[in-house]
């Protein structure tokens, strides 16, 4: 197990929603590590479509950072459809 | 910034039921008590096929073999989704391997105990997912998003399991009197066994104050225990089986079932390492892992193969 890369595994359980995060597994490469995935996460019907994503190519932001990194959009208030008032009488709006 | 300050406001976030996920700042020995967890809890979903794998090709019907298997593959699943859950906090799948096979880490005692007869598949799926079943919902709450996330996954699955063995046993209770005696005689045998699956006595479990505060276990073995009992005595009566406990009683005043104190010292012989099948199951875990080492090599060797044939390409 020591030389088969790891892989993060994202499942499309129908066309029309996204690829959702299902967990991780090892595997010898790509292609075993889809095999694998739909052994594992796909027993009950549950996917139409397999990504899998070696994780040492999954880049993520820090948490320590969030508060800096997410702040900005906070007071924003203008970016929201509330913000902006709109007679009744105006329909489809 | 300091230590104090950061598990403070950890503490602060978890009393918040703030989920805490892989990246986040935690204390040393919350990812080691989480690591111990729930790589222990992958090792039993895996040791945990060996008594039921005994039985694929024995099971008594067709429907009873498909059920089997796919309960048994399940497992296997299950011991993923909590080695993939561990590995998020930065151990490596081969260490955990190790520490299993040397014996640093443990499985869940109740796999010490041997199948030896059909009905101990239904009782097993009863009592046994039963119990598992009771422990994962409460952990469904664990303040680790990734196991808790493992938790809602396996719960889903995890009660197939109790209803296969469920029906083996109304088969058997509907059937002869040798069936029904085969029936009474696996519950003598597991149901002791099967309320130790939640440890020891909260005061006499030495990491049960702190996984509680840091909401790792959402409520006490004891509570747990409690429960369990209060939800299967009817299940074991609709089936028309007696419970082996003298002193099982419904105690109208607490609202619960009384009943009697476990056997302390089988319990902790067995977590110790002497139990019916400890040595049994780590031979089988220990031949599987060697007799799979040239599989290993073989899929690494082949990827390598059409790595380069693509590249030449």
């Amino acid at each position: 197990m020591q030389d088969w890369p790891l892989f993060e595994i994202f499942i499309r359980s129908k066309n029309g929603l996204h690829h959702v995060h299902a967990g991780s597994l090892h595997a010898a490469d790509p292609e075993m590590a889809i095999e694998n995935a739909r052994d594992v996460y796909t027993r009950r019907m549950e996917g139409v479509s397999i990504w899998v994503v070696e994780s040492n190519q999954m880049h993520a932001s820090k948490p320590e950072e969030n508060d800096a990194m997410f702040d900005p959009a906070d007071d924003k208030i203008y970016r929201h459809p509330t913000f902006y008032k709109i007679p009744d009488d105006v329909k489809h709006m | 910034m300091n230590n104090k300050y950061l598990e403070e406001k950890f503490q602060s976030a978890i009393d918040a039921e703030v989920k805490i996920e892989p990246r986040d700042w935690m204390p040393k020995k919350y990812r080691k008590t989480l690591i111990r967890q729930i790589s222990q809890h992958a090792h039993s979903e895996v040791v945990g096929m060996l008594p039921e794998g005994n039985w694929i090709t024995r099971a008594p019907n067709l429907r009873r073999k498909v059920a089997l298997l796919a309960k048994v593959q399940d497992e296997a699943g299950h011991g993923l989704y909590l080695y993939s859950a561990a590995e998020t906090l930065g151990v490596p799948r081969e260490e955990l391997i190790d520490d299993l096979l040397e014996e640093k880490a443990k499985y869940s005692s109740i796999f010490n105990y041997p199948a030896l007869t059909w009905a101990d598949i239904g009782t097993i799926g009863w009592l046994v997912d039963g119990a598992a079943i009771m422990n994962q919902v409460m952990l469904t709450r664990t303040s680790y998003a990734p196991y808790a996330r493992a938790m809602v996954r396996i719960c889903k699955e995890e009660s197939f399991h109790q209803r296969q063995g469920y029906e083996i046993l109304l088969t058997l209770c509907r059937g002869s009197e040798e069936q029904k005696a085969l029936a009474q005689d696996s519950i003598d045998r597991w149901w002791f066994p099967a309320l130790m699956m939640f440890g020891p006595r909260d005061n006499e479990s030495t990491h049960s104050q702190q996984s509680l505060k840091w909401k790792i276990k959402r409520k006490s073995n004891d509570e747990l225990r409690q429960q369990f009992i209060d939800v299967t005595v009817p299940q074991a009566e609709y089936l028309g089986l007696k419970v082996p406990d003298p002193n099982l009683k419904w105690n109208e005043k607490k609202g619960h079932y009384d009943s009697s104190e476990l056997d302390w010292d089988e319990f902790w012989r067995v977590v110790k390492g002497h139990g019916p099948c400890n040595r049994e199951r780590m031979e089988a875990r220990r031949k599987a892992h060697a007799d799979g080492e040239w599989v290993r090599d073989a899929a690494m060797a082949y990827a390598e193969k059409r790595r380069k044939r693509e590249t030449v390409k």
